[in-house]
């Protein structure tokens, strides 16, 4: 499997799931 | 005006455009840049004169952004690293931003030392340079999305994750 790092959009791909992974997990520890 | 705030405020920004700046220019520009050059065998005056340069204002960048963005956290970088509720937002992003700088000292810079020839290395050393430095920067640039969401979410909770 090739890794989704070696291209600009599979970068940027990536960047966007962590960014939404992570604003959950901020907002659940909010408080929702 | 409490101008130590202001000032850390205006650095983090100046020096962290100069820092993300160039990481974007490494990944969208000059990796596919440096290819087409090895391939038609114009590359050499990348790796001698573009990319010290280039990887001076980097690494040096990054320490910038990070100090003033401790100086900027003030009171609150305890609070922030802790992640908690107060400062989770800037938390998270402060934590991104270390995990790169990190990443700039610690993989990058040392790799990049081998493969321009600032310091000895073997073919298969320079190779493997290579792929690391490669690597850790296109994971920079991923961290760099939600790194500058959450900086701009701090100081805009309730736009961000309402509530």
């Amino acid at each position: 499997m090739n890794n989704p790092l070696d291209s600009l959009w599979g970068t940027i791909i990536l960047g966007l799931i962590l960014t939404l992974i992570l604003h959950i997990a901020v907002k659940a520890g909010l408080g929702g | 005006m409490d101008w130590i705030p202001a000032i850390s405020r205006w650095i983090h920004f100046l020096a962290g455009v100069m820092w993300i700046g160039l990481l974007y220019y490494f990944n969208f520009v000059n990796a596919q840049a440096a290819k087409a050059a090895a391939a038609d065998g114009t590359g050499a005056g990348i790796g001698k004169h573009v990319m010290p340069r280039a990887l001076l204002y980097f690494r040096w960048a990054a320490v910038v952004t990070w100090l003033a963005g401790a100086a900027l956290l003030g009171s609150n970088f305890g609070a922030a690293f802790m992640l908690q509720k107060s400062h989770m937002a800037i938390g998270t992003g402060a934590w991104l931003g270390t995990i790169m700088l990190f990443n700039v000292w610690v993989l990058i810079w040392p790799n990049q030392k081998k493969i321009l020839g600032m310091v000895q290395a073997t073919d298969e050393e320079k190779n493997t340079a290579r792929r690391v430095a490669f690597l850790t920067s296109r994971t920079n640039t991923m961290l760099s999305m939600p790194m500058l969401y959450f900086m701009a979410a701090g100081g805009h909770t309730q736009l961000f994750f309402g509530g």
